[in-house]
């Protein structure tokens, strides 16, 4: 009960958006504030209700929906999954006040959307069924389309519409993956799109969903639909240009959220349901058995030598993005327990982490009306609050230890380096590449002589602040203390450890 | 199944009898109005459509336990198959005739004709939906092909309506002469016009090796030159395009959604009554032939669609689409094929008529038929754009629009039967057709109009039409009773 009220409280409060009238701004701004704090307070409940102790999911809500296919409304909660539903409602009322008063037009319809969008996220997490979660995973398209395409940058029609086609690619592969395992899941009338009933079928002897031949295609289908949310290379091009058109607080849902449903995809069904497949492309042998530790070796070298390139702050983050994701994907391919603990530890971590990033970004260009980096210059003096946190918000993505992105990455790699040693030493590049283009930036930004043009900006202001302050607390306590997170997940990552070895 | 003789079937004809009368009665209402601009004959039309509804609860309740009643000696088939179809074409013509109303480009001096021959078309379509033997399907394509030629070129003050009423007859008077052949070729092998029998015979025939495999496969093409024309299927689609964009908006979006229904309701019986029979199918694999129309009328319809700026033009090609999409189901002669191309069916009545809805709107408000007259839609009128944008993502087939879960339905009964390209092509052909529905929402949302935001006001009564299609459009896909009244229908269906 308390899970459903958490994912369709957005949804009211979309309603009641909508229905106040639209010269009234503030009061628009304060209701959907309001409607993302109770779904925050909600998540933080659960997360400290949670059993830590126990594996198997939690607040399971199952009832039948679409009887005639046999589909349930079916949701719960495990470590991995309140993980990021903490994630998501702690952005949510961030993403509001950091809207706050950069959104010119139509903010009525803005927050609607966004509200819109914030539903799609949590129930996506939350759903334990392959159809709702299908669902769940395309209601995030449409607002998330909108909000780029109407609030945008100047290309915004461009980068709203590659998003969309691109996303969508990806979900009409994982919907014939997804029919494909419905019809092997039994005979006519006992078909089933319960997630732990399919897992437990594809990992009986014999059973349809069992067959490796089966496995390694729905593998991926699904991951293909994943990939293209992750991204992971080379399905990664709609994410610059998403990343740049976007207004400020969509680009932090982006990366901090979208990228993470990719992710969260892969570790939920890929890895669960097929573990065949999985051994399929993760075991080292054979001439796939590289791949995916190749893909993330991809997006990590690939994705830090591209960020070095860039010379527009926002796209620099952007594509950070794609090489802090290569590590989740390296870490899942270890299939052991330090990289699959390093990488759901890594997904948090990100969000936390490119959140902090592109709200700083944001922050530069409502002052200065551009990104580029190279038009700064010793900002230090001018704004030391901001240069403080932004330093801060560097250090911890590029892997500073002490702070929560070193975490993450370091068990990714430690377990990877299990495995994969040659792409585990060869991807360390991008962490040097990484700390290259981090420390250039601050340099160009906030060293040197000022630009006089920026003689008169402002500080950093309290409302800012306070939108950084949350995930800039959460970066240095994970750095110190990541058990505080590892613990939520460890028993459902022991349960999926021995899923994946038991075959 | 039960035969009735002629007199004793008349009872269970009272819907099509009632659309006759109806249709005469309106022709003499029309002739005693005075006032050319009252709308009387449209209520009355209305009122007519509501009768034949009761008619047709009422005659399917007769059927009582009986699965399905012969009546004419084997001339028209009752069942819940026909029933289904009834009533989706009853809501088309009902949704037709308050566009119609609505629409400012309808000469009023003509409406008496008009809803007559809207009625007349109905009852061709009832016909088409519930015909067994050749002689009664091919007087009720006719009838429905000769009405639609004349409702085409309804606008007679205007050069593209007249253009679109003679590429259609041009058009269509092949396809039928060419039906025709194929029936004479079926007629001549069996000496039978009933379908029943047909396929009986076709099957001994073949077993006993009496007739070449070739004439069964001539006369099953030429059959589909007629059907694949009222369906638009490729490459009997030339006409449309021309047809939907010259014709009045409300006879395009009748045209779109019930001539189609009713070409897949013929389509359906015809082939699954007729050529369904195992020797049939080895010696003429009409499934395959036809897979490969399914797969050609949705890539051409969507790839067609992707430059039109026409928005009447654009949903042309894409309601070839759709038929595309469709046509999968009919392939696999499986109950779950045609369940969901009748579930499918439903859906896209809601959406399709809605979007042509709004585009009467638009062109009464606009003047004008562009992707640019849509230019700020969304801060003019933002729940007509809310409602666009409604209809053409479930077109899309995006959750959780009914679209998605009409081509959910078709994609899993297309997998089950091992169709994987088949389900593919379908699946890319949805992604490309985002491309071009998107078009129209980039114009209403992300654009903006210029100049002047000022709101166009929208009676009451264009609201209300307007969200009979967007509440079912959003809901019907959560609601279990539809997918079991389709599948009830299907079961009268032989399937083998």
């Amino acid at each position: 009960m308390l899970l459903s009220l958490m994912i369709f409280i957005p949804l009211l409060g979309m309603i009641v958006v909508l229905l106040l009238p639209r010269e009234s701004e503030e009061l628009v701004k304060r209701v959907t504030l309001l409607f993302t704090l109770i779904p925050l307070a909600l998540a933080v409940a659960l997360f400290i209700s949670y059993d830590r102790s126990a594996a198997g999911t939690q607040y399971v809500v199952n009832i039948p929906w679409i009887e005639a296919f046999n589909i349930q409304y079916h949701i719960g909660i495990d470590g991995l999954s309140v993980t990021l539903l903490l994630l998501t409602a702690l952005l949510g009322p961030i993403c509001v006040i950091a809207s706050w008063r950069n959104i010119a037009k139509g903010i009525k319809a803005y927050m609607a959307l966004f509200l819109l969008l914030e539903t799609g996220m949590l129930g996506f997490f939350a759903a334990l069924d392959l159809f709702l979660f299908y669902v769940f995973f395309e209601l995030t398209l449409l607002p998330m389309y909108f909000l780029i395409g109407v609030w945008g940058g100047p290309r915004r029609e461009y980068a709203a519409i590659k998003f969309f086609l691109y996303t969508l690619f990806g979900s009409v592969l994982m919907l014939v993956a997804m029919i494909a395992v419905y019809l092997n899941s039994g005979v006519p009338g006992v078909r089933t799109f319960d997630i732990p009933t399919l897992i437990t079928l594809a990992s009986t002897e014999g059973h349809a969903l069992n067959d490796l031949n089966f496995q390694i295609w729905a593998f991926l289908g699904f991951f293909i639909g994943f990939a293209v949310k992750v991204p992971i290379f080379p399905f990664h091009t709609w994410l610059p240009d998403a990343h740049v058109e976007a207004p400020t607080a969509i680009s932090v849902i982006l990366a901090g959220i979208l990228l993470k449903m990719g992710t969260y995809g892969l570790v939920r069904i890929n890895m669960a349901m097929f573990p065949q497949g999985m051994d399929f492309f993760c075991n080292g042998t054979g001439t796939w058995g590289n791949s995916l530790a190749l893909l993330g070796f991809i997006n990590i070298v690939y994705g830090s030598f591209c960020a070095l390139a860039q010379t527009d702050f926002k796209k620099l983050v952007a594509y950070s993005s794609i090489g802090h994701m290569g590590f989740v994907i390296l870490g899942l391919a270890a299939r052991n327990t330090e990289g699959i603990t390093g990488a759901i530890l890594q997904m948090f971590n990100h969000g936390v982490i490119s959140g902090m990033l592109f709200l700083l970004v944001g922050v530069l260009y409502d002052r200065a009306h551009h990104r580029e980096i190279n038009g700064f210059g010793g900002l230090g003096a001018k704004m030391p609050i901001y240069t403080g946190i932004t330093t801060l918000a560097f250090m911890a993505s590029l892997g500073l230890p002490g702070l929560s992105g070193f975490v993450g990455e370091a068990l990714s790699l430690l377990g990877a380096y299990d495995k994969f040693k040659m792409l585990t030493i060869l991807s360390t590049i991008g962490i040097v590449v990484g700390a290259a283009y981090f420390l250039w930036t601050l340099q160009r930004v906030f060293l040197g002589t000022l630009n006089p043009k920026y003689e008169a900006l402002p500080e950093i202001n309290g409302r800012e602040i306070l939108t950084l302050a949350p995930l800039g607390i959460l970066t240095i306590v994970l750095g110190i203390w990541p058990n505080f997170a590892i613990d939520m997940f460890r028993e459902s990552v022991t349960n999926l450890v021995n899923v994946l070895q038991a075959i | 199944m039960q035969l009735l003789s002629n007199i004793e079937s008349l009872l269970y004809f009272t819907p099509e009898l009632l659309l006759v009368v109806s249709a005469i009665v309106v022709i003499l209402v029309d002739l005693g109005v005075k006032n050319r601009e009252s709308a009387i004959v449209a209520y009355l039309s209305l009122a007519g459509i509501g009768c034949v509804f009761v008619a047709v609860l009422l005659t399917y309740g007769q059927l009582g336990d009986r699965t399905s009643i012969s009546l004419f000696l084997g001339m028209i088939r009752l069942d819940a198959f026909s029933t289904f179809f009834k009533v989706l074409l009853l809501l088309a013509t009902a949704a037709t005739i308050l566009f119609s109303l609505r629409s400012d480009e309808l000469d009023a001096r003509l409406k008496g004709e008009y809803y007559a021959l809207l009625l007349a078309i109905t009852l061709g379509m009832f016909l088409m939906a519930s015909s067994t033997n050749l002689l009664m399907i091919f007087i009720a394509l006719e009838t429905v092909s000769l009405t639609s030629y004349i409702l085409a070129g309804f606008l007679t003050h205007n050069p593209r309506s007249s253009e679109a009423a003679f590429k259609y007859i041009t058009y269509g008077a092949v396809a039928s002469g060419t039906m025709l052949f194929g029936l004479s070729f079926l007629f001549g092998m069996t000496g039978t016009g009933d379908l029943g029998q047909i396929s009986t015979r076709l099957t001994e025939l073949l077993a006993a090796g009496e007739v070449y495999p070739l004439t069964v496969l001539i006369a099953i093409i030429f059959i589909l030159a007629g059907v694949g024309y009222k369906i638009a299927s490729v490459p009997f689609h030339m006409w449309s395009p021309d047809v939907y964009e010259g014709a009045p908006i409300p006879i395009t979006a009748f045209l779109s959604v019930a001539s189609k229904s009713a070409g897949f309701a013929l389509f359906i019986r015809f082939f699954y009554s007729g050529f369904s029979s195992s020797e049939v199918l080895q010696s003429v694999d009409w499934t395959l032939m036809l897979a490969i129309v399914s797969a050609l009328t949705m890539t051409v319809g969507n790839l067609a669609a992707l430059p039109q700026q026409n928005v009447k033009r654009l949903l042309a090609y894409s309601s070839i689409a759709h038929g595309g999409y469709l046509l999968m189901g009919g392939v696999l002669l499986t109950p779950e094929g045609v369940g969901a191309i009748l579930f499918y069916l439903v859906v896209y009545l809601f959406m399709n008529l809605g979007a042509f809805y709004v585009v009467v709107l638009i062109a009464n408000e606009e003047g004008s038929e562009m992707v640019e007259g849509y230019r700020g839609l969304a801060s003019r009128a933002p729940l007509v754009a809310g409602a666009m944008a409604i209809f053409l993502f479930s077109l899309t087939g995006i959750p959780p629009f009914a679209g998605f879960f009409g081509k959910w339905l078709l994609f899993t009964a297309v997998l089950e039967q091992g169709y994987y390209w088949l389900a593919f092509v379908g699946l890319l052909n949805s992604v490309v057709s985002l491309y071009y529905y998107a078009r129209i929402v980039k114009a209403m949302y992300l654009e903006d109009a210029g100049e002047e935001t000022t709101r166009t006001p929208f009676s009451t009564g264009t609201f209300a039409l307007l969200s009979v299609f967007v509440i079912p459009t959003i809901l019907i896909g959560f609601i279990n009773i539809f997918y079991t009244f389709s599948n009830i229908s299907v079961s009268v269906i032989p399937i083998q």
